[in-house]
């Protein structure tokens, strides 16, 4: 089941539930017992929960990037944050765990390591903010995948192929998903936000600064969180998606292939070849240089 | 793309492509090395050589020559571990025309006089090929377990190992045969569907004449 419609009729035809619709399908493409992917997943969320604790407990800085996520947490505690609780908590935990990932701390490539900080920042942040119990963020993080499937059958989830869109856009679009199913949306209500999301990030480039997965990486998953955050807002409010979210998976997919190679994790090409890019590049190169090798 | 690989892997970062595709090549060829690792040179290819060591690569090839996996917290600190396993290595860079981006060629050694020469690529998302194993080209993912056999381009190989796997109960999920010219070397990769595949080395060399060496690689190395 390649599509998001033919999972949203099948839910609404069966009276199954998204994440149950998910797990029966990939059981049966991948021949693992229903039970047993659950069980990955759930493990999956614990490795996803302690990436954010060891994220959050240290100051873990990569070559360039590191102490972002404490700079919110503060002015969020001293002031009422323009962009609510919710977002600001969510984009707190990516920045942390995207810096923790440039740090070569342990994480959960979701669907990437460079996105690897929207997914945990969005279900954990909600479960901080609203409260959740942990086997309907299971669900949710089963959701996420179920979306992320679909974008990786239709188009792709590597930067190198797709560029950006197709990593924290991709996952801004799977956290959607998993907010309107974890805030009690219908089936196609998360289908719809990821749609709503993902035209939003049609186009999204991936210009990493050195070829280091640092900047612009790390903000744009605190940024993302927001995106997506209210794409399933808008999806909850009833809002669709005209063109349907199947069809905005198969233009990102051709967006993506229309995109030059120098936008597309080379590192050659938007902010990774402005001066002050260039900079920091040549800083680095020297100083890798500087370094023997045993 | 099965659900557990979009929510994962579980890795040490900042690369799918760089770090934890680079511990699996590691390990994958440290496996079909078969002996302690304890001198390794590795010729860094295409993008690997040129952003090592921003994305840990290096620090990630030797933490999976000396066993570790792309979730292994000691990876940063592979290094300590290899000198304290007595391990020796040296990096270097080459260009090699048509080279895959991210690749890498290790040239194993040991006091006994053991040589082996293993080049393969990081392809994205955490997996690899290995393309070349002593000048052999091939194909192995190391996701299945498989056997690799070394022999003359003679007929009746194919059926020898075939029938002898059949006859063992092993069903053959993939099968490559390359050969270096007509009666010339060949090598063959066979991927199994769940079987451990340590324990038929042997009895797979024994199936032809014609077979010089057998490797056995046993699957799950994607943890």
């Amino acid at each position: 089941m390649w599509s998001l419609d033919e999972i949203v009729n099948s839910c609404n035809k069966t009276g199954l539930s998204f994440p149950e619709m998910v797990i029966a399908h990939d059981s049966e493409r991948s021949g693992m017992e229903p039970c047993s992917v659950r069980s990955i997943m759930s493990s999956r969320l614990d490795d996803m929960k302690r990436s954010m604790e060891e994220a959050l407990s240290g100051d873990h800085r990569g070559k360039f990037v590191g102490g972002e996520a404490s700079l919110l947490g503060e002015y969020g505690n001293a002031s009422s944050p323009l962009s609510g609780r919710l977002v600001l908590e969510a984009a707190r935990i990516a920045l942390a765990v995207s810096a923790y990932n440039a740090s070569m701390g342990r994480i959960v490539a979701a669907p990437t390591a460079g996105s690897c900080g929207i997914l945990p920042g969005m279900l954990f942040g909600f479960e901080k903010v609203f409260g959740a119990q942990r086997e309907s963020l299971v669900d949710a993080l089963i959701v996420a995948g179920g979306v992320g499937q679909v974008i990786a059958r239709r188009a792709t989830l590597a930067g190198a192929s797709g560029g950006c869109q197709a990593e924290c856009g991709a996952a801004a679009a799977m956290g959607a998903s998993a907010l309107v199913f974890l805030a009690g949306g219908s089936a196609g209500s998360v289908s719809h936000a990821a749609g709503i999301t993902l035209k939003s990030i049609l186009g999204l480039v991936c210009d990493p600064v050195a070829g280091l997965v640092e900047i612009p990486c790390v903000k744009r998953n605190g940024t993302l969180v927001a995106l997506g955050i209210i794409g399933a807002d808008m999806a909850l409010a009833g809002i669709r998606s005209l063109i349907p979210p199947d069809e905005v998976i198969d233009a990102m997919r051709s967006v993506g292939n229309l995109l030059p190679e120098i936008l597309k994790e080379t590192g050659t090409g938007g902010v990774a070849v402005t001066p002050t890019a260039m900079r920091l590049r040549r800083l680095w190169e020297d100083e890798a240089k500087g370094q023997g090798d045993n | 793309m099965r659900l557990v690989d979009v929510i994962g892997p579980v890795m040490i970062g900042p690369s799918s492509s760089h770090t934890a595709g680079a511990a699996r090549l590691g390990d994958l060829a440290r496996r079909i090395w078969q002996r302690p690792v304890s001198r390794i040179v590795i010729y860094l290819r295409g993008s690997f050589a040129a952003t090592y060591r921003g994305h840990g690569t290096d620090l990630a090839l030797l933490g999976g020559l000396v066993g570790m996996l792309p979730d292994d917290p000691l990876i940063p600190e592979s290094f300590r571990v290899a000198r304290e396993n007595g391990v020796t290595w040296e990096f270097s860079t080459e260009a090699v025309d048509g080279a895959h981006p991210n690749s890498a060629r290790f040239l194993f050694s040991d006091n006994s006089g053991n040589e082996m020469q293993i080049t393969g690529c990081s392809t994205g998302g955490g997996a690899v090929m290995l393309t070349e194993i002593d000048g052999f080209s091939l194909r192995i993912s190391g996701e299945l377990p498989a056997l690799v056999t070394f022999h003359r381009d003679e007929p009746g190989v194919v059926a020898a190992v075939t029938g002898f796997l059949s006859s063992a109960g092993c069903n053959i999920a993939t099968l490559n045969l390359h050969r270096q010219g007509r009666g010339e070397n060949a090598a063959m990769v066979i991927e199994l569907d769940d079987r451990e595949v340590e324990g038929l080395q042997e009895e797979v060399s024994g199936t032809h004449p014609a077979i010089f060496r057998v490797i056995a690689i046993p699957g799950g190395g994607s943890g």
